[in-house]
Order: C-alpha cells, then sequence, then structure tokens
C-alpha cells in the first residue's frame, strides 16, 4: 500500500475511534442539534395565537355584543371584557393583555345607521413589541372586516366599486413561521456544532502534546488536517441529515428539494465550519477568549445576520453588506428554499458559490496559521 | 472573613483585566454586537421588493401600482407580462411580492363593480409576508376610499400605539440586549472560573487556605457580576445615547433587577462550573444553556406563542423576568408593584442555583 | 544574552575524543533560535555539536537552558534563527519531511493518545511510518514484550500508571526503529524502579540498531542518568558550555570531593556553615553525612572549621561537575539567611506535630490507603516515599484536609483538618505539585492575594510581602507575571507564598519534581532552614536525592506503610555482602518489592 494512504488509514482510525470513545463528539454531534432544534424551533414562533385583547364597551348593545363575539371567533385573539378604560389600561401596564378596544358609547347607534358612518371605534396597543403590535392590529383590523360584513350583509353593495385584494402565500400558504425559522435553526445547529467540534476537540490535541509528536513523525500537516477533516466532516454531515429529518418529522416541514444540492450545502457549510473551528483554536489559546470568539463568531451571526429570523433586506444598506461575511446567510437561503420551494437552481447556486468561497477561505486561513503553530 | 472574600475579587477582577485579549473580549464584543444587532434585529418590513405584472393598461391600476411605488415599504424592481415570469422572479427570490392586477381592473372600477387584485408572496419568510399583507391593505383600501370622496366607510379603526408610537424595533431590541449581552458574560466568567481554578490545580491551593467555601463562593460570584453589570451599563449607555431609546421608568430599580438577575446568571454558572472538570466542559455547558435561556425568555419571539411545554420551561429562565421589567421600565414606567412581581423568581432561581454550587464546592472536599 | 568573553561561567574547552571515523548523525551548526514575542527571547545561541551513531548523548542544564528547544529544532518542529541543523544529511529547515521516517520523537508529556488502547497507539505510529504488515507485527511484539505491556495491550493509554504511559511513549518513538531517537526528560515523575527499565530498554535497543548507526539523544534533568552517557550536552542559557564524555567534567574535579563526617544532630546547620566557608563551593547533605566539592584552587580546611568530625576524599559524581560549572562563582551572595518564624511548642504542648493512627481511604472497593500510622515530631522533615500509585498522594491529601478519611484519624497541629474551623487551615502551608499560583497575575499580587486570604492585617501584609521577597530574592522580579517566570523563580514563589502566614506544618507534595539540580540544592537549603527554625516539613516524592535531606522517611508500597525510619537506618537495612555501600534508591527498591 501506498504510504499516504497507510498513513491516512492510521489517522482516520485513531479519529473515529476517539469519536466513538469520547462522549463530547457525539453530544456536540447529536445531543447538541436535537435540544437546540427543539428548543429553538417551538421557543421561536412568530405566529401569534390568543393575543389576549382587553373589549371595553362602554354602551353594550347588541351590535357591540355581536362584534365582541366576532373578536372571539378569531383563532389569533382571546378576548376579555374590561368595565372601564381605567381597568383596561392598567391590564395592558401589567402586561395581561396586549391591547384595548374601546368601543364608545355611540358605537352601535352610529354602526347601525349608514348615514351616522363611520362608527368609530378605539385600539391601544402595547406596542413594546413593535411586531406583535402590528400583527394584532392587523388581526383585529381582520375581525372587524368579518364582522362587518356578517352585519352589514345587505348593505354589501357599499363596498362595490372597491377593490377586493386577494393574497396567494406561495411556498407557505399557512404563513406558519416554523417554516421558515426551522431550517434557518438547522443553519445555526450546523454553525455551532461545526464549530465546537473542532474548536474544543483539536484544541485538547495541541494541550496533551499528541500534535507534538504527530508533526514530528512522517506525517503531513495536510494529511494531519485532512484525516481531522473528514472524520468530523462525517460526523457533522450524519449529524445534519438527523437535523433534516428531525426537522421533517417534529416540525411537520414540507421537503421540496433534492438531496443533491442540500448535500452539496451542507458539506461546503460544514468545510468551512470546521475550519473555522480548527482556526479558532490554533489562534487563541486562552479558552474564556477562544469561546467568546466562538459564541462571537459563529452563534451570534448565524441568528441575527443570516436572514433566518430576521429580513436582510430590511437592515440597513451597510449591515447588508456585513450579511456577506456570514455565511450562514447563503447556507440559509439554500434551506429555505429546498424546504419549502424546491430546487431553484437561480437562488441555490450563487449561495453554493458563497459558500464555497467561504470553505476555501477557512481551509486556506487554517493551513496558514497551523504550518507555523510550533514556532 | 471580609478580607478574605475582597482578595478572592480583586484577584479575579485583575486575572481578567490583566490580559489583554479577555480584556478586549469584556469590553469590545458587547458594543460590536449592539451596534449590529440593534440594527439587524427588526421584523420591520421596509423595501418589499415587489414586482409588478399589470395586465390592464387603464388609468387606476396605473394609479394602484403609483401608490405601492410610492410607499416606503415597497420597491418596485421588476415588471411582467406573464405568469411564468412573475413565478420565476418570486422562485428565485429576485422579488418577494407580485402585485396582480388582471386586464378588466380598470373597467370593472370604471363601472363601479368590485375590482379583482392579487397578491402574490413569497411566503418561506411567513412573516415578512403577513406584514407586507397588511401594508398592501392599506394601500389598497385608502385607494378605494379615493375612489369615492364623498362616502363614508362604516367603521374606523383608530388605532394608537402606545410606549413605542412609532413601532421603533430598536426601542423593542434594546432593553432586551441589555438582558441578553449580560448574561452571556456573566455565565461565561462565572462558569470558567471554579472550572479554571481545577484545572490549573488551584482550587486545592484555595481549598487548604482559612477560605470557607461559602466565602470561595461569594468571592467567585461577586467579579461576575461585576462585569455583567458593566456589560448591562455599557449597552444601557448606547441604548440611551447612541439610539435615543427614551427611558421613563426608574434607573435605581432597574440596577437594582440587574443586580439580582446578574446573581442568578452567575448562580447557574458557577452552578454548571461546579460540574465542570474542565473549561472545556464549563464552555460547552454555556453554550448548551445560553441558548435556550435566550430563544425561551422571549427575547426574539413572544412566549405567548410557545407551546404549553415551552411556556412552562420559560419560567425557570431569569431572562423571561429581566425582559419584562426591562422594557417595562424603558419605555412604560412600569410601578414597583409589577417590577417586583417579576423579581422573586430571580430571587429563587439564584437562591437555587448557588445552593446547588455550593454544595458541589463542599462536595469538592470530600 | 551576554557576549562569550562577558560569560560568568568559563567555557571548558574540551578535547573530543579520537575524531570518530563515521559521519555523525545530527550535525548542529552554529545554531540559534529566538521565541517570537514581545520583546523576542534568545532561547539558542551558537549552539554547534555533534550527535555520534551507536551512543546515548545526554543533554543536561538547568531549567529554561534550551534543552526542549534544541530537541525540537532536531525534530524539524522549529524554524531555526541562525546557523542549521542536519539530521542525516537533510537540512531540517527545509527538508524535515525527508529526514521525518528516520527520526523516534517522545516529547515531554509523551504523545499518546490518552483514549486510545496500548495496541491502537502502536498501531497508529506503525501506520504513520508505513510499515509492512510482517515487519510491524513482529516489531510490535518485541516492544510488548520488551517494556513489559504485554499483558495491558487493550488498556487505554490514559488508564496506565505513569511509569507505563512513558514506556509505552517510548515503544511508540522506538517502533520504526529509527536512526535518531530523541527523548525529551523521558524519566521526569517516574519511580526509580521504572526509571532503571527505562534506560534498560533504550540501551537495549541502541545495542540492537547499532549496526544501523542509531543515535539517541536523552534529555535529563537526572545527573545520575546523565552520568551514564557516553557523551553529555550541557546547556546553560541558550549556550553550549561544555560537551564530552562525563569523564571529561570529572576531570578538573580531581581531589576536590571530600565526606565530612558529621554529629547525627544539626547535619543542617553544619551543612549552612560548611557553605560559607570561603574554600569550599558545595556543601550538601548526603545521607548521615556532607558532601563537600572545594573551589578551584582552594587548599582543604580542616573538618573542625567546617564544624564537622572527619573529612576523606571521595570520587567526585556528575553531578558535583554540574555543580562546580553552574554554581555561582565565589563571592556573590550565599542564600540569604531565613528570616522563618519559630515555631516553639505546639499549641496543645504536644512535641508530636502530625499523628496518623490507623487512617483508611477507599475508592469504591480498591483500598488506597490500608491501616496507615506514623507520626511527624515538631521540626523534623518528613517524607512519604513510594512508587507511583502507592498511595502516598492520598495520605498526603488527607492530611491537608482536602480529602476526606474513610477510617482513623489524621491529626494536625492538634486538629482534624477536615473537622477544624477554618482557621486551623491557617496553621498549614501547602505548596502543590504542580505551580499552582495564579499565572496571569504578577509575583507582587500574587503574594498579596495570599497574604489577605491568610487574613494578615494591613501592615502585616505589607511587612510580610517585603520580607518575602527579599527573602526568595524576588524583588527584580516582583512585578513580573508569575506565568512568564522560569520554573526556578515560580517555585521560590510557590514556597515564598506558602510560607507568607508564618505557618508551623509546610506540606510539600514532590516539590522538585523535573527541576534541575541547582535549583533543587537552593531549594532544600531554604527547607532546611525553615526545620531548624522549628517548622515541620511533611514532603512526598520518589526523588532519592530529595529523600537524602529528609530527617525520617515513610515508604509507602501498595496503601500501606512498609518502613519508617531515618535514610541512614533504611540504608543499612539492606547492606550485604553484594551491595556495600548501599544507595537509598537501592533500599528503596528493595522495600518496595511485593515480597
Amino acid at each position: 500500500m501506498n504510504a499516504t494512504l497507510l498513513r491516512m488509514r492510521g489517522l482516520v482510525r485513531k479519529e473515529i475511534k476517539q469519536i466513538l470513545r469520547d462522549p463530547s463528539a457525539i453530544l456536540i454531534a447529536f445531543l447538541l442539534p436535537v435540544v437546540l432544534l427543539v428548543v429553538n424551533g417551538f421557543g421561536i414562533s412568530l405566529d401569534a395565537r390568543e393575543m389576549k385583547l382587553a373589549v371595553v364597551i362602554e354602551a353594550p348593545e347588541e351590535t357591540a355584543r355581536g362584534m365582541l363575539q366576532a373578536l372571539d371567533a378569531s383563532p389569533y385573539l382571546s378576548v376579555q371584557r374590561a368595565l372601564s378604560r381605567h381597568d383596561g389600561e392598567a391590564a395592558m401596564v401589567r402586561g395581561d393583555v396586549r391591547g384595548m378596544l374601546v368601543l364608545g358609547e355611540d358605537f352601535s347607534q352610529r354602526a347601525s345607521r349608514p348615514a351616522s358612518w363611520p362608527a368609530k371605534a378605539q385600539l391601544l396597543v402595547n406596542a413594546t413589541d413593535p411586531n406583535t403590535a402590528r400583527i394584532l392590529e392587523g388581526y383585529v383590523g381582520g375581525a372587524l372586516q368579518v364582522w362587518l360584513a356578517g352585519v352589514t350583509t345587505e348593505r354589501r353593495l357599499t363596498s362595490a366599486g372597491g377593490v377586493a385584494l386577494q393574497y396567494r402565500d406561495w411556498f407557505n400558504a399557512e404563513l406558519r413561521s416554523a417554516d421558515f425559522i426551522v431550517p434557518g435553526i438547522i443553519a445555526m445547529v450546523m454553525t455551532m456544532t461545526g464549530t465546537l467540534l473542532t474548536a474544543l476537540i483539536v484544541a485538547r490535541e495541541w494541550e496533551r502534546g499528541t500534535m507534538e509528536s504527530m508533526l514530528a513523525s512522517p506525517a503531513r500537516m495536510a494529511e494531519l488536517i485532512a484525516a481531522k477533516l473528514g472524520c468530523y466532516f462525517a460526523l457533522g454531515m450524519a449529524s445534519m441529515a438527523g437535523s433534516v429529518l428531525l426537522a421533517i418529522a417534529l416540525f411537520g416541514l414540507p421537503y421540496r428539494g433534492g438531496v443533491l444540492p442540500l448535500a452539496a450545502a451542507a458539506a461546503l457549510f460544514l468545510v468551512f465550519a470546521l475550519g473555522l473551528g480548527l482556526f479558532i483554536s490554533t489562534l487563541a489559546r486562552n479558552q474564556f477568549v477562544a469561546s467568546q470568539l466562538a459564541f462571537l463568531t459563529t452563534m451570534m451571526p448565524a441568528m441575527m445576520l443570516s436572514g433566518m429570523l430576521f429580513d436582510i433586506t430590511a437592515m440597513p444598506h451597510w449591515l447588508q453588506l456585513v450579511t456577506y461575511a456570514v455565511p450562514a446567510r447563503y447556507l440559509v437561503a439554500i434551506l429555505q428554499t429546498l424546504f419549502l420551494a424546491g430546487d431553484v437552481w437561480a437562488v441555490v447556486l450563487p449561495n453554493l458559490a458563497g459558500l464555497a468561497v467561504a470553505a476555501v477561505l477557512a481551509v486556506g486561513a487554517t493551513l496558514a496559521v497551523t504550518r507555523r503553530r510550533l514556532d | 472573613m471580609l478580607r478574605r472574600i475582597l482578595a478572592l475579587i480583586v484577584k479575579e477582577l485583575a486575572g481578567l483585566w490583566k490580559d489583554g485579549k479577555t480584556r478586549f473580549v469584556i469590553l469590545v464584543p458587547p458594543l460590536v454586537q449592539v451596534a449590529i444587532f440593534a440594527y439587524a434585529a427588526s421584523y420591520d418590513v421596509t423595501h418589499v421588493r415587489l414586482g409588478v405584472w399589470n395586465d390592464d393598461a387603464g388609468a387606476q391600476s396605473a394609479e394602484l401600482v403609483r401608490r405601492f411605488t410610492a410607499s416606503p415599504a415597497f420597491d418596485a424592481v421588476a415588471s411582467f407580462g406573464s405568469p411564468a415570469a412573475a413565478r420565476d422572479a418570486l422562485d428565485a427570490k429576485r422579488v418577494a411580492v407580485v402585485l396582480h392586477l388582471p386586464q378588466d381592473f380598470s373597467a370593472d372600477l370604471l363601472a363601479g363593480r368590485t375590482a379583482q387584485a392579487q397578491l402574490l408572496l413569497d411566503a418561506r419568510r411567513s412573516n415578512s409576508a403577513l406584514l407586507a399583507q397588511g401594508y398592501a391593505a392599506t394601500i389598497v383600501g385608502s385607494f378605494a376610499q379615493d375612489l369615492h370622496p364623498g362616502r363614508n366607510p362604516p367603521l374606523v379603526l383608530l388605532t394608537r400605539d402606545w410606549f413605542n408610537p412609532t413601532l421603533e424595533s430598536t426601542w423593542f431590541i434594546l432593553p432586551g440586549l441589555v438582558c441578553v449581552l449580560s448574561l452571556i458574560m456573566s455565565l461565561l466568567i462565572s462558569a470558567l472560573s471554579l472550572a479554571r481554578e481545577r484545572e490549573l490545580g488551584t482550587f486545592e491551593q484555595l481549598l487548604v487556605t482559612p477560605l470557607r467555601p461559602a466565602e470561595i463562593l461569594v468571592g467567585k460570584a461577586l467579579p461576575g457580576i461585576i462585569v455583567g453589570l458593566i456589560n448591562a451599563n455599557i449597552v444601557l449607555l448606547a441604548a440611551l445615547l447612541w439610539f435615543r431609546l427614551p427611558f421613563r421608568g426608574d434607573l435605581l430599580l432597574l440596577e437594582a433587577m440587574l443586580l439580582l438577575y446578574t446573581l442568578s446568571g452567575v448562580g447557574i454558572g458557577l452552578a454548571l462550573s461546579s460540574f465542570a472538570r474542565t473549561q472545556q466542559q464549563a464552555m460547552l455547558g454555556v453554550f448548551v444553556v445560553a441558548s435556550p435561556m435566550i430563544v425561551l425568555s422571549g427575547y426574539a419571539a413572544p412566549i405567548e406563542n410557545m407551546p404549553h411545554l415551552a411556556e412552562l420551561a420559560s419560567r425557570a429562565d431569569p431572562v423571561r423576568y429581566m425582559l419584562v421589567i426591562a422594557r417595562g421600565l424603558f419605555l412604560q414606567d412600569m410601578p414597583a408593584g409589577v417590577v417586583l412581581a417579576q423579581a422573586w423568581p430571580m430571587v429563587l432561581i439564584a437562591a437555587v442555583a448557588l445552593a446547588v454550587a455550593g454544595i458541589a464546592v463542599r462536595r469538592a472536599l470530600s | 544574552m551576554s557576549e562569550p568573553g562577558a560569560a560568568p561561567f568559563a567555557p571548558v574547552s574540551m578535547t573530543p575524543s579520537a575524531a570518530p571515523a563515521v559521519a555523525p548523525v545530527v550535525a548542529i551548526e552554529t545554531l540559534r533560535y529566538v521565541f517570537p514575542g514581545t520583546p523576542p527571547r534568545v532561547a539558542l545561541d551558537g549552539v554547534s555539536a555533534a550527535i555520534q551513531p551507536g551512543a546515548i548523548t545526554g543533554l543536561v542544564g538547568p531549567d529554561g537552558a534550551g534543552k526542549t528547544t534544541l530537541l525540537r529544532l532536531m525534530a524539524g518542529l522549529l524554524r531555526p534563527a541562525g546557523g542549521r541543523v542536519v539530521v542525516l544529511g537533510h537540512d531540517m529547515a527545509t527538508d524535515a519531511a525527508a529526514a521525518h521516517p528516520a527520526i523516534g520523537y517522545m516529547p515531554q508529556r509523551f504523545g499518546l493518545y490518552e483514549d486510545l488502547s496500548v495496541a491502537e497507539n502502536l498501531d497508529l505510529f506503525a501506520d504513520l511510518h508505513a510499515m509492512a504488515p510482517a515487519l510491524r507485527a513482529e516489531r510490535v511484539a518485541r516492544l510488548l514484550r520488551f517494556t513489559g505491556l504485554a499483558p495491558f495491550t487493550a488498556r487505554l493509554a490514559g488508564q496506565l500508571s505513569g511509569g507505563m504511559k512513558q514506556k509505552l511513549g517510548l515503544a511508540c518513538a522506538l517502533l520504526s526503529r529509527p536512526r535518531l531517537l530523541l527523548l525529551d526528560e523521558p524519566s521526569v515523575g517516574v519511580d526509580p524502579a521504572s526509571r532503571r527499565e527505562l534506560w534498560a530498554i533504550v540501551t537495549a535497543m541502541l545495542e540492537e540498531g547499532r549496526a544501523d548507526g542509531m543515535a539517541v539523544v536523552w534529555a535529563t534533568a537526572y545527573l545520575d542518568e546523565a552520568a551514564r552517557c557516553a557523551s553529555v550536552l550541557l546547556l546553560h542559557e541558550g549556550r553550549l558550555l561544555a560537551q564530552g564524555p562525563p569523564a571529561v567534567f570529572l576531570a578538573p574535579l580531581g581531589g576536590r570531593v571530600f565526606r565530612l563526617d558529621v554529629a547525627a544532630q544539626g547535619r543542617r546547620a553544619v551543612a549552612r556553615q560548611a557553605a560559607s566557608h570561603p574554600a569550599v563551593l558545595d556543601a550538601q547533605v548526603a545521607g548521615d553525612a556532607l558532601r563537600i566539592v572545594l573551589r578551584e584552587g582552594a587548599v582543604m580546611p580542616d573538618a573542625s572549621a567546617l564544624g564537622g568530625i572527619a573529612l576523606r576524599p571521595v570520587a567526585p559524581r556528575f553531578e558535583d561537575g554540574f555543580v562546580a560549572l553552574l554554581a555561582p562563582p565565589a563571592g556573590a551572595a550565599p542564600p540569604p539567611q531565613h528570616t522563618a518564624p519559630v515555631a516553639a511548642k505546639g499549641r496543645d504542648g504536644s512535641t508530636d506535630a502530625i499523628t496518623v493512627a490507623d487512617l483508611v481511604r477507599r475508592f469504591g472497593t480498591f483500598t488506597a490507603v490500608d491501616h496507615v500510622s506514623f507520626t511527624v515530631r515538631r521540626g523534623e522533615i518528613f517524607g512519604l516515599l513510594g512508587p507511583n500509585g502507592a498511595g502516598k498522594s492520598t495520605i498526603f491529601r488527607m492530611l491537608c484536609g482536602l480529602l476526606r478519611p474513610s477510617g482513623g484519624q489524621a491529626r494536625v497541629a492538634g486538629a482534624d483538618l477536615m473537622r477544624a474551623p477554618a482557621d486551623a487551615r491557617a496553621r498549614i502551608g501547602y505548596m502543590a505539585q504542580r505551580f499552582s499560583l495564579y499565572a496571569e497575575l504578577s509575583v507582587r499580587e500574587n503574594l498579596r492575594f495570599f497574604a489577605r486570604v491568610y487574613g494578615l492585617g494591613r501592615a502585616a501584609q505589607g511587612r510580610a510581602i517585603e520580607a518575602a521577597l527579599a527573602d526568595f530574592e524576588l524583588v527584580d522580579t516582583a512585578s513580573s507575571v508569575a506565568g512568564t517566570l522560569p520554573l526556578g523563580l515560580k517555585q521560590r514563589l510557590a514556597l515564598a507564598a506558602a510560607l507568607l502566614h508564618g505557618p508551623d506544618i509546610l506540606f510539600l507534595d514532590e516539590p522538585t519534581s523535573g527541576v534541575d539540580p541547582l535549583t533543587r540544592r537552593e531549594f532544600w537549603t531554604r527547607i532546611g532552614a525553615l526545620a531548624d527554625a522549628g517548622v515541620t516539613i511533611l514532603v512526598t516524592s520518589h526523588f532519592m536525592d530529595e529523600a537524602e535531606y529528609c530527617d525520617r522517611l515513610g515508604i509507602v508500597s501498595q496503601g500501606r506503610l512498609a518502613a519508617v525510619d531515618t535514610p541512614a537506618a533504611l540504608r543499612a537495612r539492606v547492606r550485604s555482602a553484594e551491595l556495600p555501600e548501599p544507595t537509598l534508591e537501592d533500599a528503596f527498591i528493595a522495600l518496595v518489592q511485593p515480597p
């Protein structure tokens, strides 16, 4: 057998045995993704439901009561009566309700006669969370429209000459936030596991002095790195596959793309993440600094700047430019497309190119740093 | 006894401050994160890439398209003549929304019929799609209203957004960052501190000194609290001075609550640390614990949206309570009674975590 | 780094024995290496040497002299800043890969994978050297037999004892029949029996590889090992101070080494007195007598002038040569007189500082300490000696209050440290095996921390710290960061910190493991002075030289106390016709051997 092959075989066998015997590798590759997927998948939901709304009806009459029922019928709202504005406001300050709808004394009177239109209702919203506030406003408005349509069936013509706007929500007809967040979480999980696998485990090789005897052996640096990356790569791919299956099984996500683009994206991304981990572990000798670096370069950007949760197009322009330096961005775009839309090559290919650049940079940086390590 | 604890605290802080890299890591990342996240963490939808698929040549449709284009919410970036082109653009994410106006749109309006319009949305991002729907509905609504200037609508909903009238995302995110960044720092410092002494062998040196286990614990806890508070205040200052957030509550009350909060964070960190043999294990522990703590706190998404079990789990999360307090004190002058109702769970969490850490330190002696 | 002319030590010129006919395995030419950093530190400068085949070349020198750096340069792990290293014709700066197949390298921490088994570690190295299956099987079997590891092939390397790890590391380095074997302090932290085995394996393998022209470089802090090498390189502060066969180091010592018989009591005081005599270069306690090395050209003084009874010449040892080369020249300040607190009688009026009765400690079903009893008198230096894993550390930790006994009693200064209030711990000092002060703090900050932790008042703190800095010659380095100090200074700092509060009893856990002889004797001079001032010292060790300094020794073997006696009495126990002058090491090996 060729000497290089023999050496690689030895190194790969060593890595596999170490992985199998060291619980922390399995922990990082399999337990951490499950925990993160479950916690984040269930924890980060933008699907508002049963938002608590206080309703103050100052002149309770048939019309107003009907409206109350209409609001209550909405799955997104949970309506509770408040006796007075004062009570409602107090509940809002306490955080017991998200908002308060006030129907004034003359509401039903004005609503029932077209001559006295418009009837005025006041909606007060606790806007400390602006996103939820907007969604609440949308749902209350929607529920009122439904009520209006029901109550004024005979006057439906009044809206004639208007515009009926129809929505077609493609790729995610039910507008479930999990459908776009979970692929994002997979990207975040892969960033963390990939980086941690090498950052923490390779650091140990330096600490225990085994790297020194490897470097003095006939094995080449490139062989050492290849064997290491190769094994953790396989582990990472397995972890990735597990995450995708879990996402489908647990959150009922569709998967509309092919296996090949998924594998390609995962592979490139893993090479990047593993390389980054190697790089960090080589550079930072202080573990406190290393941990902060890992946190700073992996989890936070993957969560905030990848487009997983927050829309990149809504960010200021300079920050949009920054996101191009976050490889998770490319992975998120690919994953969201593969899960929800299918093999849209116009999305997949440019983002794969982005991932490839990131992978090359990470491995290149690692090789550059590692060669000089003992000096 | 005080002198012994003080010695430990001074030593810990000096150790953190002496190392240039550590000093850097304590001070700079919070600022960078504030800058990036305050701008990034926004669910706002602006400049949505709009594609126009207008099959109608009339004036009304042109006016509606003009109104869309003029709105800050939408940027018209493409126009299509065929469904296939529109579909491709949506698929490839070149546009996020397509406004489709059929051939007879203007004619229907002129004839007094209800005109049909269609909005095709890329709902891969459901939240953005939902908000884009809302903006579109508003634009279409006012367009329809203006078609009949004399006629009153049956119902007007007057909306007032309390505490954050212009719905600024930064007002929401920054108080959250005050909590999250100081949590990460106090967790890390305390989790690594005991593990570090154990790994370097200085822990035994400490154990043979007259320091009692409780004193060691206090001496290890305070530096984490101090650095956590410094971090929280860095973000606080940035929020007030740079991002011009209002602060409507009692600043002293906030600081007192932050103290409690970092105490609970440090307690959890020390508890983690007492189980870790090495710094590496402690660090992994922080990773595994911090992420759910942040997610379940309601920092990124409201707790009400979570499944019941996740909501239950969030009750053991000090960040959840501190978030309510921070947002409440920043934006709405939350009364002290409401604040205190959020405070006692943090006290409970801190007590349990510190007790666990204390037992573990004591066990190290046998 | 000073200029050659201004070197504090006179360079020893050593004519190499007849120029060898064969080419050297390693040729080192005016080698220079600089540690990067601010400021850069010169690690090696102007080192030229040749490593000859068929022999073991010893690499000795004080800590920080550059031994490890030189080995790493020979292994091609570092790039020289100047000069070159040529191994088997390959320049290691440019062509290390070509030489690697012929090099076996064992770094200081063995370089073993602890989560792989013995067989798997060997397999890995065989793969790395691309060994053919047949050759591999034969070689592995042979090395396993030789190292005695054959019964443990399935055991994980992490679960081996220290000595076995060392042997496995050696086996891995020897696997490919290297032509150059580089060993970096292979015998640190190993008990004497294992050290002997290690030496035997290497010499046997060298014999086997003699035909191939195999060469061995053995870096060591043990000078008895260096004395057995065919040739020795002595490094000091990055320079090659001397090289040649050990005999060359001894030549200038002819007629300068004596044994001074002294009274049974107070030999340490006599040693101090003798050391301050202008004619004496070195005076060390050696068993029940003193070993005296005279300065060059000095006239032998009278025995009584040195405080002893009789002087008789003895043969110089390698260590004497080492000390003679490196010891400070005449006129340099002698070790400072210690201002240790004089502990009178114990607070309970007893003369026993430590009493241990029927002490037992079990870990699960394993009994690590099995009914051990002994007492240590006030002002005594008591050593616990034993092979790795015999239980001496467990006893030690129970005495310090770090471990709860499963049975029996351990009273220290009249109190049980496990149950006593924290203040009782203020009466003991503790110095751990590894440097366990805070590496990121300065010397002064470390001292201040311990002063405060031990509850010294503000004024007392200042006094104690200044006194400690002066006593331990740390004034110049007071504001240096502790982690960057050389090992010898670190150790002084650790001792200073342990003594800051004036403890009655001092616990030392393998205090000079891996430390060079000069630092070691300076350390023990201080300890001796402390003991004479009334401080009780309990020390664990497997260093026989350290054991010689002890007043009494407890030999621990398999959880039991095999013997408690003075060093002289222990030696007497194994004296026989074949062994008329047994060393303590002989006694130790005889006593711990299972009957």
